[in-house]
């Protein structure tokens, strides 16, 4: 396959799982916008900011935090080049450069989806009108990716597709886990208390895995657990774990000429995450911990680009 | 479709019945269901100068055009021979120049020629093929004689429709192919795959790895490109997925490096190779130009093959012909008019009225005057035009067009066709019994370009 095809698959489902986890930040964000003392309000409300590392660019064109100017930032800015619009624009466009190597099912999803997008009318997206329209840009990444895993042949496409969503995917558990983490800690002496049980159930929801907790564990909301399930837990499909597993079964089934440091760095993260215990992490650090991954994902990208894409 | 009495032709009276005998209603419908397919599968094509949108659909009409197959063998000879010797031409001037030395043609007319490329001097081409796709535009005339319009030597485009209306019809009215024997075009993505892999270099040890090269996604006939890929099942690049290295061209894969032997390249020569042309272009691939001539790859259509392709050199395609194959044209050229000889350009400003008028190098329809059509006020100012430049100007009569029927809002009326079959030479000279049909779908106008607001038809070549 040209690299530049790869590139451009690897890239569209890239974009279009950026969209929806930037969907899950922003509904969670809402969600929590009217709960606890001012200062926790601010807190929640600059989480989306922190997570995507996008608090200087929102500062030189937005006056203050307010959900409003959230949502438009990371939802309908034009000049964002991660906000939801942003990312099914470039989605479909890579879509369209190959449209002739993806199934006509997958173009037209990506198609209709941004035509839909273009389509949308800012003053109704307020309140329920926000839920919404983060629900509908979830629907569609599922609809995507579940015409893309029924249509497509297997083969390097389906491989690539693949990696570019558990790569970016890895990414975002481990940024809202290290960001979330981190303002929740302090309240954690006061497990049980109605605000601070909303939080972390809020945590959970966003990454989809409320119930897979439940059903896992059988317990009240701990949250070391919720860190284990995140990160080691292979049987949640967004855990780094799960992730990373996908990302090397996708690269092994593909074969280049330089792509050894690629597949190395995949096994060697497949590797930590397969045999770490959660206590080990917290002991050494949870933040050090996530950090490292997120460097590593990072590397793991460049090394992939590399090997098989062409220069970046 | 009728005779010179307003009888309905033999070849048309399967049509004219299914006409005559199908509600209005059902017509309409299969109109609309064309629309909605042609949409979703995104035969589209993008208009220079259409602020409005990227992507349009070229209007399909779903009366096919059709040629009663002794007709059509006839057209296929005259075009045969007229590729063949236009091939002879292109062979020649780049090398020996005999038919500029018998002083068939005068000499500056070809080597100052803008389209003459030097860099093709002395360079042996797989079976002496410049051309391996030819597009030659041809318009019946009511006399029932063909006429060549144009040839299209460069990169032709179209066949996609081609096929693509040929499909359609198929989808709609599979009834109407009950009828008649409708001869088969489909087979055309295999002929030109045939037909580039002949034009590879020679000694290669190996199947020729081809690929389709295309400016990208925003050219007007990137579908074309995608499609043929496809349908041939080679690699569509662009100039960027391409380098040059010790005069070898290769594609950057995923698996690393693969060498590239044929291009058939879908890019204007002035913009392949930044270090051969011009130095601005980002479509082209540097060096390309060396791998050529150093025989490691084979663009089709080759280099330079434009000189021989426009409005300035088409008079002198039946000369060719006699020169190179001592035969007498087949197909007919029209009469045309050089403005930049003074007795054309003094006939030419006194019958503006009634002629047509054609920039040299000029195509898609821009920058013509059709001078029946034209108010005095728009006559006036193309004669300023034409003054001031005359060379750059041809001019032919207004035909006497045959015409089609063809779906207009009030229903089926006549409207002015013109054809361009695809003529693949390789080993050997090959054709499909078929082409592009373009019509012109406002009442009387000739213009049938697409970006004119022409639309397409499929043909029939019927035993």
């Amino acid at each position: 396959m040209l690299s530049r095809v790869a590139d451009r698959i690897f890239w569209m489902s890239r974009q279009m799982e950026r969209a929806e986890n930037m969907a899950r930040i922003l509904g969670v964000t809402s969600d929590l916008a009217v709960f606890g003392t001012r200062e926790v309000q601010q807190q929640n409300l600059i989480a989306p900011l922190t997570i995507t590392d996008t608090g200087e660019a929102f500062f030189k064109r937005y006056g203050s935090v307010t959900l409003k100017n959230l949502i438009e930032f990371h939802g309908l800015d034009e000049g964002n080049p991660s906000s939801i619009y942003s990312c099914l624009r470039l989605a479909r466009e890579n879509a369209h450069e190959v449209r002739w190597q993806i199934t006509s099912e997958m173009w037209e999803t990506l198609n209709a989806t941004w035509i839909e997008m273009r389509g949308l009318k800012r003053g109704n997206l307020d309140g329920a009108g926000a839920t919404r329209f983060f629900d509908w840009v979830k629907e569609r990444s599922h609809l995507f990716r579940g015409v893309t895993y029924g249509t497509i042949v297997r083969g390097e496409a389906f491989d690539f597709s693949r990696i570019g969503t558990f790569l970016e995917r890895a990414d975002n558990t481990a940024r809202i886990l290290d960001v979330k983490y981190h303002f929740l800690l302090p309240s954690v002496a006061d497990v049980g208390g109605a605000l601070d049980y909303y939080q972390w159930t809020a945590l959970l929801r966003s990454v989809s895995s409320f119930e897979t907790y439940r059903t896992l564990y059988r317990d009240q909301i701990l949250p070391i657990k919720v860190a284990e399930l995140l990160i080691l837990e292979r049987r949640m499909p967004r855990s780094l774990a799960a992730c990373v597993d996908q990302i090397t079964i996708a690269l092994g089934r593909i074969t280049g000429q330089q792509d050894a440091p690629a597949k190395r760095l995949a096994s060697e993260l497949n590797a930590r995450l397969t045999h770490a215990h959660i206590e080990e992490i917290f002991s050494s650090g949870l933040h050090e911990y996530l950090e490292k991954c997120l460097v590593d994902f990072g590397d793991l990208g460049a090394r992939i680009q590399r090997a098989y894409l062409g220069a970046a | 479709m009728r005779d010179a009495d307003g009888n309905v032709r033999a070849h048309f009276q399967p049509l004219a019945d299914w006409l005559a005998e199908t509600p209005a209603a059902r017509v309409t419908e299969k109109r609309r269901e064309a629309d909605l397919l042609f949409h979703r599968v995104g035969i589209t094509f993008a208009v220079y100068g259409d602020k409005q949108g990227d992507e349009r659909l070229i209007p399909f009409d779903i009366v096919p055009r059709v040629i009663p197959r002794t007709e059509w063998e006839a057209l296929e000879h005259g075009l045969k021979q007229r590729v063949t010797a236009l091939n002879r031409f292109l062979h020649d001037i780049y090398h020996d120049q005999e038919i500029l030395k018998a002083g068939k043609i005068p000499a500056d007319q070809v080597t100052k020629h803008d389209a003459y490329q030097p860099v093709m001097r002395g360079l042996d081409l797989p079976n002496g093929v410049y051309s391996s796709i030819a597009g030659i535009d041809l318009v019946r005339h009511d006399d029932g004689r063909w006429y060549v319009l144009e040839d299209n030597l460069r990169t032709p485009s179209g066949v996609s429709y081609m096929l693509e209306n040929r499909k359609m019809m198929l989808r709609l009215f599979p009834e109407l192919f009950a009828r008649q024997q409708v001869l088969p075009v489909e087979q055309y993505p295999a002929l030109l795959l045939e037909t580039l892999r002949a034009a590879a270099p020679p000694r290669l040890r190996r199947d020729p790895s081809v690929v389709v090269l295309t400016p990208g996604q925003h050219n007007s006939a990137y579908f074309e490109h995608a499609f043929l890929a496809q349908q041939m099942g080679v690699e569509l690049v662009e100039g960027a997925d391409l380098f040059v290295r010790d005069d070898y061209v290769y594609m950057r894969s995923t698996t690393g490096a693969q060498r590239v032997d044929v291009i058939y390249r879908r890019i204007d020569d002035a913009f392949l190779d930044p270090q051969a042309f011009r130095p601005d272009s980002v479509l082209g691939v540097p060096g390309l130009v060396a791998a050529c001539r150093a025989g490691h790859v084979s663009l089709s259509n080759a280099i330079g093959t434009g000189v021989a392709d426009d409005k300035s050199i088409y008079p002198y395609v039946p000369a060719m012909i006699r020169f190179y194959l001592g035969e007498e044209p087949i197909l007919q050229n029209v009469q045309t008019w050089q403005c930049r000889d003074s007795d054309d350009l003094k006939y030419v400003l006194g019958h503006l009225e009634e002629l047509v008028v054609k920039e040299v190098q000029g195509s898609g329809g821009y920058g013509m005057l059709v001078g029946p059509a034209s108010t005095q006020a728009q006559i006036k100012a193309f004669r300023a035009r034409l003054r001031a430049n005359a060379g750059n100007y041809i001019a032919q009569p207004t035909l006497s067009l045959s015409t089609c029927p063809t779906f207009v809002k009030r229903g089926i009326a006549p409207r002015h066709v013109d054809l361009r079959p695809f003529v693949l030479s390789g080993k050997e000279v090959r054709l499909v019994p078929g082409g592009l049909t373009r019509v012109a779908l406002k009442a009387g106008s000739l213009v049938v370009n697409s970006s004119q607001g022409g639309g397409t038809k499929d043909t029939w070549v019927v035993d």
